[in-house]
């Protein structure tokens, strides 16, 4: 049976398709009207139950048929299915950055979320970048060849994008200021990690895994190993698609 | 109907072209949150009939209670004794401040880092948009947090305000300041009234207010039943009316909603599901018409059975001794009862975490929600203990810090539908 996953999120729409094995993935821009873009998405695919999750899931599931899950939900069974011994995962979204803590049968335990604001998440690095002049893609790569530290102290994109321009026209290295940016959001979500507590087995998802150096310093800090996905961003997709299989 | 109105609240002050914006504002919002409820007690139908007509009709009889010599008490808090108001023939009414539309407006005097409730009631002064403030002939405030002290005293400018003390500690020495308070608060009133109050007054209004408790106690008594007989949203809107209704009438129909939903209980039927899981939700007040948590708790497929809370248990779950006899005694009775509300004012307030914890007992709740105002200090701090408490006894808990505004509903809603799905297995 062909099962398809589609994780409507705040930045990027994904959608997995699963017949026992991962058939397809595609990944888009969700841009201004998710709902079109999905049903663009889903149009002529073959399919015979779906799952819907994301942040615009409750919006997008009524027209495309399907039922809800939380991202968390989500994550917390991508992860699993990728990796059994997964216990905690990080994913940090574009609107949203979450620490799941898992039980060893793979149920959600508990989990934390970031404030309501942008406050250390894919979308604030992004208004960084732009701050920055540079594409979020190489934001990371900036952040790793810094040869000095300066600090960022505010978490919040408003703050923090003023605290980056006084640190520009202090004359601060692009790089330096890229690096104390992830410094920030690494401080912050191992907060989160501490709160919930450590368990072995972290896999990191998410758009923001993409990134270089933000998975060192999590790394460091953590003091622990963290494993990455091949592709990162469609782990919400594949637990959704997971999800509609009938069991 | 809203015409019918229009004199009085130009008579009032009221600035009618804002107001009517907040009326449109409320219709669509309780048609969407309260009347696509399907199966609702049909008791219900009072509370929306008072809630349809929020600026009218009760407004109207606090008017004519005025234009009769009489006076009409303004509150925030459940620290204020209502017995010692009615007692002087005054009539105690709860603001509400629990909008985001009346926010904005404060934000061009106070502080946008203040919690929304504080906004709120400001905001209903600044913007002339609240019939019951323009009503009232005093606001009593009281200290329960530093950042309503503060906006008290702002407040003050715009109309006439008396200041409850509420010590921090349940000492010995707090609890005598707060006997001091009430005798104060009870010579303001006389003060305010020309009604020196007498012992058997005091001890009716004791009695009076206590059966308003006796019948909040009844219907949440009903939300122990599995299923849940009615739903957490109508059972908020209930406590939540209690505030601006005449006593003796809100009574009546409270007690007939109980009868009509103890009926259910014993049909075995539910307001909603069966397997819905039960949440207790604790923390902050949720003030009329803040109904944005529940709401999406229960669309979320959740059923709150209970609140502890100002708009909650703390409102009504001790009653007064009603052994006055002499108006001294009876202060003293009632000085005593408001101390035991269990606030995050008070420092070490331990009794809060006991409370939880027996009442996701009594309730059998599948998981608790801490819903913290945003800027509320007291409340976000103590919720460290409560997750304490509730982890050691295993009981999950979800920590939501929120305002009014809806900017965060779908935030809320993923933090929620993950919540309800970790508890549902």
């Amino acid at each position: 049976m062909i099962c398809a996953g589609l994780d409507v999120g705040s930045r990027t729409i994904v959608l997995v398709m699963l017949d026992g094995d991962i058939l397809d993935s595609a990944i888009l821009d969700t841009g201004v009207n998710p709902l079109r873009r999905c049903q663009e998405l889903l149009a002529g695919k073959g399919y015979e139950r779906l799952v819907v999750t994301g942040y615009s899931r409750h919006l997008v599931a009524p027209t495309v048929g399907g039922e809800v899950v939380s991202e968390i939900g989500a994550y917390a069974v991508g992860s699993r299915y990728l990796y059994p011994n997964c216990h905690t995962v990080l994913d940090i979204g574009g609107q949203d950055s979450k620490v799941i803590s898992l039980s060893e049968k793979g149920e959600v335990q508990k989990f934390e979320m970031n404030d309501r604001c942008a406050a250390g998440t894919g979308k604030f690095l992004e208004i960084m970048a732009n701050t920055l002049e540079v594409n979020i893609g190489d934001l990371g790569d900036l952040a790793l060849t810094a040869s000095k530290v300066v600090q960022i102290n505010s978490l919040c994109t408003v703050f923090a994008e003023s605290e980056v321009v006084s640190l520009i026209s202090r004359g601060e290295e692009s790089s330096a200021i890229a690096l104390a940016l992830h410094e920030a959001i690494a401080t912050r979500i191992v907060g989160m990690v501490r709160r919930i507590g450590l368990k072995d087995g972290i896999v990191f998802a998410g758009g923001a895994a993409l990134n270089k150096c933000l998975r060192q310093l999590l790394s460091e800090k953590l003091g622990v190993e963290i494993t990455v996905p091949n592709d990162p961003q469609i782990v919400g997709a594949l637990g959704a698609a997971l999800l509609a299989k009938p069991r | 109907m809203t015409t019918d109105y229009r004199q009085m609240w130009a008579e009032l002050g009221i600035d009618l072209d804002r107001h009517d914006e907040l009326l449109n504002a409320i219709a669509p919002i309780y048609e969407e949150i309260y009347l696509s409820q399907k199966d609702r007690p049909k008791g219900m139908e009072f509370f929306d009939f008072v809630v349809g007509n929020i600026h009218g009709i009760r407004v109207h009889e606090l008017r004519k209670h005025a234009m009769n010599g009489g006076k009409v008490v303004a509150t925030y808090c459940v620290f204020v004794p209502d017995e010692i108001v009615l007692a002087a023939d005054a009539i105690p009414v709860g603001l509400c401040a629990g909008t985001q539309f009346s926010v904005p407006i404060a934000e061009e005097v106070l502080p946008r880092n203040t919690c929304a409730l504080i906004k709120s009631s400001f905001g209903f002064k600044l913007g002339r948009t609240c019939p019951y403030v323009q009503t009232s002939h005093l606001i009593v405030g009281e200290t329960t947090c530093d950042g309503k002290k503060k906006m008290f005293e702002i407040l003050a400018e715009y109309h006439p305000i008396h200041i409850m003390e509420v010590p921090n500690k349940k000492t010995e020495a707090g609890r005598n300041l707060w006997r001091g308070e009430v005798i104060a608060f009870k010579e303001a009133i006389e003060k305010l009234t020309g009604n020196e109050i007498q012992a058997d007054r005091l001890d009716q209004a004791t009695k009076l207010v206590n059966d308003r408790r006796r019948a909040l106690q009844r219907l949440y008594n009903t939300r122990k039943a599995r299923p849940v007989p009615i739903s957490g949203k109508d059972a908020m809107l209930v406590t939540q009316v209690a505030f601006y209704d005449d006593v003796a009438r809100y009574v009546q129909q409270v007690n007939a909603l109980c009868e009509e939903v103890e009926g259910r209980i014993a049909a075995g039927k539910g307001g909603v599901p069966a397997d819905a899981p039960r949440i207790l939700i604790t923390g902050t007040p949720m003030a009329i018409p803040n109904w944005k948590l529940h709401h999406i708790l229960e669309t979320a497929g959740a059923a709150v059975v209970c609140e502890e809370s100002c708009t909650g248990t703390r409102y009504f779950s001790d009653l007064v001794p009603e052994d006055g006899g002499t108006v001294e005694r009876q202060l003293g009775n009632i000085a005593d009862r408001y101390l035991q509300i269990h606030c995050a004012c008070f420092t070490p307030n331990d009794e809060r975490l006991d409370d939880i914890i027996r009442l996701g007992r009594e309730y059998q709740v599948d998981g608790v929600v801490h819903n913290n105002l945003q800027f509320c200090h007291t409340y976000a701090n103590e919720a460290v203990k409560v997750e304490r408490v509730l982890a050691k006894e295993g009981i999950p808990l979800l920590r939501i810090e929120t305002d009014y505004s809806d900017e965060d509903a779908g935030q809320l809603r993923t933090r929620v539908d993950a919540f309800v799905e970790m508890i549902s297995k």
